[in-house]
């Protein structure tokens, strides 16, 4: 897919992103989902492999959302690439749905894991990695965290493994929008991402989370022979709309029609 | 399979829980390509070591580090392999509970946690290795199997149960080597499903891991004084023998649990739940560690302050019969 449809596939996800958050009348986590957005889009449209009429093919990449409180983004990326119906889509966070708002294991509709509690996806990418190589065969693990998700210490469990095991075939993308639930990550718990992963043994690229062509650039760099590699995106958290950016009312709050219609608009005008 | 002839009995009995735990894992790696050992750094104390003498490549040790045991067991189970992850029995509940809670629990992934010298078999190493509260833990978690093995031969039998179940399981090992053996020879251990040790009318004993053994002598001892004491082996405690309780409920005037655990959320919990809810009401006793902090000490030191051996329960149960 070429940079321009990229763009095009970012716009429609961030829009289904808003329609959703609009339509469950709740609070979602719009924040961290947008400054997301184009690391997965991208992944999904362009890197990984995947079969939407075979989930369950034994040699798909597999993909675990470690910060499982922005599957806003997920479940709009799994319905650009044809997982999820809109009607399913029109269920998010209502009563009784299988899309509730951390994301519950339902292979069928392209989820691999059940997630919410920080720091633990990046465990169990280590352990599908570890089993890929023990079976022989030859499909990519890809783990998406939070920069504040990285204050859990499971995450450094996890890491220091993933090294000690030469897990090539393990990608770690960090979504490092510098903010986290109380606020700037730089007056909470400042870490230097890049150094912290690279002493654990991690090859460590740092990106524009928003640029498509970089991202792509990322993804595509082969990774070094028996080091598990960790591209750390630099993003706005809200990124596109105004009125979230850096905004940290917006890790989890509730769109008015009003902030919603805006919302659109500015999103169109961005494109 | 493991054979079960007196001769291994014997030398089981001699090895301890762990260790038996260990052969029996080394049997089922050889006959089943899914199996993998994994340890926080506690290969050798989980009887580990000829299996990591013998087939390296089986054994996966992820360091110090028991969160990410749980984590990385989960991800060799979504795999379809089948990961038997191993700790002090506090180390691989409490300590990682909630890794425990989203993959053997919420994702429901077919893990086996196994815990070692749960209860107070640890002796000296004190209250930070006691497992008081592995069991209160694991049985709250919907779709979790726990099982307490009461002899090294239902260790063995716990094993291979739980590799053929598909599902979590967490085993919890308690005793240590040189404990009274309950059998002698080869058993049908089903998951849920109680052994009766005794027979008997007035009381019935619920009996839990290493406390099975004291149970059947604490039975004979009433027995000489004209008491009839039935024991039950309940070697799974989730999902309880429901039936099995009920019918000692509506049997015996009085229930007796014992089990090396905290009197809060173990076995005597499970049972009491079970009663409480019948239109039969036994009188219920549990006998158990206490809600507390023990002193330091040995193993047989730490069950007297407990009250869990032969002496202390038969006179527990004879007042209780005579009030």
């Amino acid at each position: 897919m070429g940079e321009d449809e990229l763009r095009s596939a970012v716009l429609n996800v961030k829009k289904r992103m808003l329609t959703m958050a609009n339509a469950c009348g709740g609070r979602t986590h719009l924040g961290g989902s947008l400054s997301m957005a184009e690391l997965l889009t991208v992944l999904y449209k362009s890197v990984i492999r995947y079969d939407p009429s075979n989930p369950q093919w034994p040699e798909r990449d597999r993909f675990i959302l470690s910060k499982g409180h922005c599957v806003l983004a997920f479940y709009a990326v799994l319905a650009e690439c044809g997982f999820i119906s809109d009607q399913l889509l029109s269920t998010f966070q209502q009563d009784g749905t299988v899309l509730g708002a951390h994301p519950t294991m339902a292979l069928e509709l392209g989820i691999e894991s059940s997630n919410g509690s920080l720091g633990q996806g990046i465990g169990m990418a280590v352990g599908m990695a570890k089993a890929a190589r023990l079976k022989g065969q030859k499909h990519r693990i890809y783990v998406l965290l939070g920069n504040g998700e990285c204050n859990e210490g499971a995450v450094w469990e996890a890491a220091m493994l993933a090294s000690q095991w030469g897990l090539d075939n393990l990608t770690a993308i960090i979504d490092d929008n510098d903010m986290q639930s109380d606020g700037g990550s730089g007056q909470i718990v400042h870490m230097r991402l890049k150094d912290i992963w690279e002493s654990f043994g991690w090859d460590a690229l740092e990106i524009n989370g928003h640029d498509v062509a970089e991202i792509l650039g990322a993804y595509n760099t082969a990774p070094r022979s028996g080091h598990p590699r960790v591209i750390i995106g630099h993003t706005v958290k809200g990124h596109g709309i105004s009125f979230m950016e850096n905004n940290g009312e917006w890790h989890h709050n509730r769109l008015t029609d009003k902030l919603y219609e805006q919302a659109c608009r500015e999103l169109e005008a961005g494109a | 399979m493991m054979e079960i002839t007196a001769r291994n009995i014997r030398q089981w009995n001699r090895l301890g829980p762990r260790a038996v735990y260990g052969l029996a894992l080394y049997e089922l790696i050889g006959r089943d390509e899914r199996v993998y050992a994994l340890s926080a750094d506690l290969g050798t104390s989980s009887g580990l070591g000829r299996l990591m003498a013998d087939a390296p490549e089986r054994y996966l040790n992820v360091g110090i580090a028991e969160q990410d045991l749980i984590g990385v067991s989960a991800g060799l189970a979504k795999e379809g392999l089948i990961p038997f992850a191993s700790s002090f029995a506090p180390f691989i509940t409490m300590r990682c509970a909630d890794q425990v809670r989203m993959n053997m629990g919420y994702m429901h992934l077919n893990i086996k946690a196994v815990g070692l010298s749960s209860g107070v078999s640890v002796g000296g190493l004190g209250n930070s290795h006691f497992g008081a509260d592995d069991v209160a833990l694991m049985r709250a978690i919907p779709g979790m199997v726990v099982l307490s093995p009461a002899d090294c031969v239902e260790v063995v039998k716990a094993v291979e149960a739980a590799a053929a179940y598909e599902g979590p399981v967490y085993i919890r090992l308690t005793g240590e080597a040189g404990f009274p053996n309950i059998h002698n020879g080869d058993i049908d251990l089903k998951i849920g499903k109680a052994i009766s040790l005794r027979e008997g009318e007035d009381v019935t004993i619920i009996a839990a891991g290493s406390m099975a053994h004291m149970a059947a002598e604490v039975s004979d001892r009433l027995r000489e004084r004209g008491a009839g004491c039935a024991v039950l082996d309940m070697h799974t405690i989730k999902p309880l023998d429901t039936e099995a309780v009920r019918r000692a409920a509506k049997r015996s005037g009085l229930i007796v649990t014992m089990e090396e655990h905290s009197v809060i959320g173990g076995l005597g919990s499970a049972v009491a739940q079970v009663i409480a809810g019948e239109g039969v009401r036994p009188r219920a006793i549990s006998l158990g560690m206490p809600d507390a902090y023990l002193k330091n000490g040995s193993y047989s030191y730490l069950l007297e302050q407990c009250g869990l051996t032969v002496d202390a329960a038969t006179e527990r149960i004879w007042d209780a019969l005579q009030e």
